[in-house]
């Protein structure tokens, strides 16, 4: 009964946060408010993406700007090579991220803990070498630029709506799934999970390829949105660092988590990028660790303490 | 085909870089193996010796060894401060996730704190620092590189010496192998493990002044070398000594055998693919387990 209660709550807030944001273009914002809004949705998504692996299955990734990085090299080259609309190539960009996923999975999910982490690292080290040295296809070190035309940045920011909307609702039917079970189990004790039948491996895989594929769908619309990027911008350990930071502030293993990471991160990131980009990632190192050392579960867990008491 | 005496070139100086390649692995497996901690920063620490030994050549003068004696004590001091106020409370609460997060964060920190300092600019070598060549044999040796090959063997050895054979080092050992039981025996593991981990960082912060005059100063640095510092110390097996000396040499020298064979643009993604490999064929490390 109380968790029912629970649920139409967090339904109404929902209703309600997702009325605003279709709204806000109505009351025609700045371009700049706009281009932060936009960044806000992109990183929940990709926050969304990663905690779905890493705080529903307590499996640290430090290689998904890999899969972000696939996702906006597939849309801009063929949109490029085939003139095919980026945003079905988005689509695609999440498809690939997840087929290169799913054998990473397969490969590395051997491993356990730290050392998965550590092979994620460099497997995305490896994908971003063979982009900034494949040259003839992928432009190497000066990357892609793309000419085109997209109707407007209100467009933009409801097709990142939509993606949000559609990630959220994805993470949501399998957070109250059997799958969301098994996930938590493995995460609390992998050995024991095992124990009463659950395929971790086949678990494993399959979450990292979901996770990637909103990882990969995050790379192409940042592509598409920008217009231009190269291996150091999409692929360096700080990509998938972002990810990590946005859900862990927020609150790991938890759908609001990330949003609420978003939404408290990009603009603080974007206010001290003004000043200079070392400055913005030096507050994101500083936010990381302040919240590892003093509220290991996030800004939810501080309510959950809050509440308790 | 390359002449034989490039090879040979080519080899040997794999050999040498392959050493600091060592001490940085060194480093990172004592403080794995003594704490299970996946030390994250172990790269800005090798930045910051880099920085440190710059700036004491730009601004006071002298060669390498000044820097070197001012990096061991003051990297001690630095890796206890991070022991105390971030490593171990964090440990106890979150284990070893909470650690490689918290040391990843504060990683990024420091990298982009010294970039607004310093700028991201690459610094070369200073001039007191540029190293002469000595000739033998048809063979070109940096003196850099044979100081640095020299002072990491001779690191290393009393880094061994001091974990076999001195009472504290006894400790420390017992506490990696098992922490509970070290602790029944009265081990201060607490303390141990804040000894470990300023060894390791100190032996990251010279690693960082003997790499100053070999390749370039910035700010992001760090990464390259805590990257090769990963695959060797998977190579040398998680917690080996040994392992990770042999590792580091190993690595140098495939590194410089894949740019003359192959391109010097994927020479970071051999180490790389060696890595993975080995994690998945060989997880024990290619020289088998020999714990501290």
């Amino acid at each position: 009964m109380e968790l029912m209660e629970k649920r139409n709550f967090n339904l109404i807030y929902s209703l309600i946060g997702l009325a605003i944001l279709i709204a806000i273009p109505i009351f025609e914002p700045s371009k700049y408010v706009m281009h932060i809004l936009i960044l806000v949705l992109l990183n929940v998504v990709l926050g969304q993406s990663w905690n779905l692996l890493g705080g529903f299955g307590g499996q640290i990734s430090f290689g998904h700007a890999a899969m972000y990085g696939i996702g906006a090299y597939t849309s801009t080259l063929l949109y490029l090579k085939v003139g095919l609309s980026p945003w079905i190539g988005m689509v695609l960009g999440g498809l690939l991220a997840s087929l290169y996923a799913t054998i990473l999975g397969y490969i590395t999910f051997r491993l356990r803990g730290p050392y998965f982490a550590l092979s994620t690292l460099a497997s995305a080290e490896v994908i971003r070498l063979v982009a900034q040295n494949w040259d003839t296809f992928t432009g190497g070190d000066d990357g892609l630029s793309i000419h085109f035309e997209i109707a407007s940045r209100v467009v933009e920011y409801y097709i990142i709506l939509g993606v949000v909307v559609g990630t959220i609702l994805v993470m949501y039917a399998i957070s109250v799934s059997r799958m969301g079970y098994y996930l938590s189990a493995m995460r609390e004790d992998e050995d024991a999970s095992r124990a009463i039948g659950i395929d971790v491996t086949k678990l494993k895989v399959l979450t990292l390829a979901i996770s990637a594929f909103f990882a990969g769908i995050g790379g192409s619309f940042f592509a598409s949105y920008q217009l231009y990027f190269n291996p150091h911008v999409v692929m360096t350990v700080h990509t998938s660092m972002q990810m990590i930071f946005v859900s862990i502030v927020g609150g790991m293993g938890t759908i609001v988590g990330p949003v609420i990471g978003a939404l408290l991160l990009v603009p603080i990131a974007e206010i001290f990028r003004v000043i200079s980009p070392a400055a913005n990632l030096l507050i994101y190192g500083l936010v990381i660790v302040v919240v590892m050392r003093f509220m290991p579960e996030g800004i939810i867990g501080l309510r959950k303490k809050f509440l308790r008491k | 085909m390359p002449k034989f005496e490039i090879l040979l070139q080519a080899i040997v100086n794999g050999i040498l870089i392959g050493s600091i390649y060592g001490l940085i692995a060194i480093g990172l497996t004592i403080i794995f193996g003594v704490m299970r901690v996946i030390n994250m920063i172990h790269g800005d620490l090798i930045m910051l010796g880099m920085y440190l030994a710059y700036w004491f050549v730009v601004l006071i003068g002298g060669g390498e060894l000044p820097p070197l004696l001012v990096a061991l004590p003051v990297f001690f001091f630095i890796g206890c401060l991070i022991f105390r106020t971030l490593v171990s409370p964090v440990a106890k609460a979150g284990g070893e996730m909470g650690t490689l997060l918290i040391t990843a964060g504060l990683s990024l920190a420091v990298t982009n704190f010294v970039q607004l300092i310093w700028k991201a600019d690459y610094r070369s070598t200073p001039a007191q620092l540029v190293s002469t060549s000595y000739s033998f044999a048809g063979l070109s040796v940096s003196s850099a590189l044979l100081f640095a090959f020299f002072t990491s063997a001779i690191l290393v050895i009393a880094v061994s010496i001091f974990l076999m054979f001195t009472e504290t080092g006894r400790a420390i050992r017992a506490t990696a192998q098992d922490q509970e039981a070290a602790m029944f025996m009265g081990v201060n593991i607490e303390k141990m493990m804040l000894i470990a981990f300023g060894i390791g960082v100190a032996l990251a912060g010279t690693a960082g002044v003997l790499l100053t005059p070999i390749f370039y100063v910035y700010p992001y640095v760090g990464f390259v070398y805590i990257v090769k510092a990963f695959v060797v110390v998977v190579l040398g097996g998680m917690g080996s000594i040994v392992g990770a000396a042999l590792g580091g040499i190993l690595l140098g020298v495939t590194e410089q055998l894949g740019t003359l064979f192959i391109s010097a643009g994927y020479k970071d993604a051999f180490g790389l693919i060696i890595f993975v490999l080995v994690l998945l064929f060989r997880p024990s490390g290619l020289f088998g387990r020999s714990r501290l």
